[in-house]
């Protein structure tokens, strides 16, 4: 099963849901497919090895064979190349890699060389086995490099995916093929809005969710109200604790020095795990 | 005109409270929201729409089934994984490269525009604001950053104004990019926790990556101590400004509920203190931008 944890706005506790979940289980894997700013393993402090490196296919151009036709920058719908009288220029991040420039081009000019935008980094000697994606700064590439991320996803094993914030490329990329989506946010003007957004693109991806509700006691109750009338099901409140806080500000997962809050975590996935059988019996 | 973008790396530091607080503090200045998947500075400011103009994000192929042969080249050649078996557009994975247009042998696809989102040219009682709204489902967030770059711009000409204020999207990618491309400076929000720091060197290394000056604003600063210090000298060493420590607080979400910047908010004796940091913070971050 594949549990996506995911939330509109920033910083109201993915990697912490993620993290201590994916810790409370056994024999689960965790993915941090955060991969502009991966944060799991500064809680998890593992030994990562590189596994691969993320490429994008970028043209070549053999200036012998080359006649300045400019047919290749006409194609072009990302403006990744420009074609001068006697010369071609190649801007390398603007390219998302599709080739058609090489399939256009009438002398067989082009060919394609990859370029790093991105690795894919790995434990698999920890109780957890766990990876994480890393976007190289400055590039662009970034759903690219979380679908790379998810090809180690072993499907007979329960994986936890750590999406990004927001509800655009990267965080449909992240939840586009998981079983369930857990959505994180906080009761407070700002995580209710995002958080109606995130509902909104769920439910157009047509995947089973529930609400983590974080910080419950800031702010108002508009997120439980609003829930009850979606018939969306609330499957933890995780009050505001200086110790939470202040564990979380030393990189240490709470479930380590908290051991009630293991137990809650089980029961959450146990949760999700029979909210998404009776989902999947309604359908058929 | 200057433009300042307010970024994070890591969400939920406070960019939008602070920027909000920013916008009631500057005297000739544009705001503009450009965390387009996730607005929520027209929570704070409240808005008039003065005027929506329609986004077209990427084009998308479409295939005309009654010209359609199945033959599948279109599948085969396209390289981000957007053709169904039963050959038909996957929209979340399309990316508008064209291929499969050039390749069909029976010109049954074609490239159509797609309404992605919505950008509004709007008065607050701070001044003009640019922002959008990303259709649901829709991708293309870095194209309409740029949008609402180009609209808060037109609106900074259009009332005189010399300072464009922009809430910029967590993370370190596309839409990051287009938020703090060719702006004078950004102001980065971080806050103590292990994340925070991580996060903070990493788009502090974007900005350097575009040759964008910086400055750094400590959130909840007291929540570690400790970390506050590594944050300071980590900017210290890199000669990059602390403009403000603010601490922990419940101000910001209670200023929030009554759709109040900090500034304006007076809820309780500490809000003043909180209030004159944030003002001190905002002449450090002005200093730095002249």
């Amino acid at each position: 099963m594949k549990i996506s944890i995911a939330s509109g706005k920033g910083g109201t506790g993915k990697t912490t849901v993620a993290v201590n979940l994916a810790l409370s289980l056994k024999d689960a894997q965790l993915f941090d497919c955060d991969v502009e700013e991966p944060n799991c393993n500064l809680f998890l402090g593992y030994d990562l090895e590189k596994v691969e490196e993320v490429n994008v296919l970028n043209p070549v151009i053999d200036k012998d064979k080359c006649d300045f036709c400019g047919k290749c920058s006409e194609f072009c719908q990302f403006n990744a190349l420009a074609v001068l009288p006697e010369d071609v220029m190649i801007f390398p991040t603007l390219c998302h890699g599709c080739g058609g420039c090489s399939i256009v081009c009438p002398n067989e000019a082009i060919s394609e060389v990859g370029r790093t935008v991105g690795v894919i980094e790995g434990s698999v000697n920890e109780d957890l086995v766990f990876y994480q994606g890393m976007l190289k700064i400055g590039e662009l590439m970034t759903s690219l490099v979380i679908k790379a991320l998810q090809d180690h996803i072993d499907t007979n094993r329960t994986a936890i995916i750590d999406a990004p914030p927001g509800t655009a490329c990267p965080f449909i990329a992240s939840v586009k093929n998981v079983d369930y989506c857990i959505l994180v946010t906080e009761s407070t003007p700002f995580g209710f809005h995002d958080l109606k957004l995130a509902v909104d693109v769920i439910r157009t991806l047509g995947i089973q969710f529930g609400v983590v509700v974080n910080l419950c006691d800031i702010g108002d109750n508009s997120v439980e109200k609003y829930c009850i009338e979606e018939e969306i099901p609330v499957l933890m409140k995780i009050p505001y604790d200086r110790d939470i806080a202040r564990l979380y500000s030393q990189g240490i997962p709470f479930v380590n020095e908290m051991p009630e809050w293991k137990e809650r975590f089980v029961k959450l996935f146990r949760d999700v795990t029979s909210l998404y059988e009776m989902g999947n019996c309604s359908e058929q | 005109m200057k433009q300042l973008t307010i970024i994070s790396g890591k969400g939920g530091t406070g960019k939008t409270t602070i920027a909000a607080a920013f916008a009631s503090l500057a005297e000739n200045a544009v705001i503009a929201d450009c965390d387009v998947d996730a607005a929520d500075m027209h929570l704070i400011l409240n808005p008039e729409i003065i005027e929506t103009i329609d986004f077209y994000g990427l084009k998308e192929a479409y295939i005309d089934s009654s010209l359609c042969i199945q033959c599948g080249l279109c599948k085969e050649n396209c390289r981000f994984d957007a053709i169904t078996d039963d050959i038909k557009i996957d929209s979340f994975e399309c990316e508008g490269c064209g291929v499969c247009v050039h390749i069909c042998p029976e010109g049954a696809i074609t490239m159509v525009e797609r309404k992605a989102g919505e950008a509004y040219l709007s008065k607050t009682r701070f001044g003009p604001m640019a922002h959008a709204k990303l259709s649901v489902g829709e991708e293309a967030s870095g194209k309409l950053v740029a949008f609402v770059r180009e609209n808060s711009r037109n609106l900074a000409e259009r009332y005189g104004k010399d300072l464009i204020i922009i809430d910029g999207p967590p993370g370190t990618g596309c839409s990051v990019i287009a938020s703090i491309a060719g702006v004078d400076m950004v102001a980065v929000v971080t806050e103590p926790s292990v994340s925070g720091i991580h996060d903070l060197e990493r788009v502090l290394g974007v900005a350097s990556h575009f040759h964008i000056p910086a400055v750094v604003c400590i959130n909840k600063y007291d929540i570690n101590e400790e970390n506050t210090h590594i944050i300071e000298d980590y900017c210290g060493d890199n000669g990059i400004d602390v403009v403000g420590k603010l601490p922990f607080s419940r101000i910001p979400t209670e200023a929030m509920m009554q759709e109040k910047t900090v500034m304006e908010y007076s809820g309780n004796e500490l809000s003043g203190e909180f209030s004159e940091k944030l003002k001190d913070m905002w002449g450090n971050v002005m200093r730095s931008l002249n």
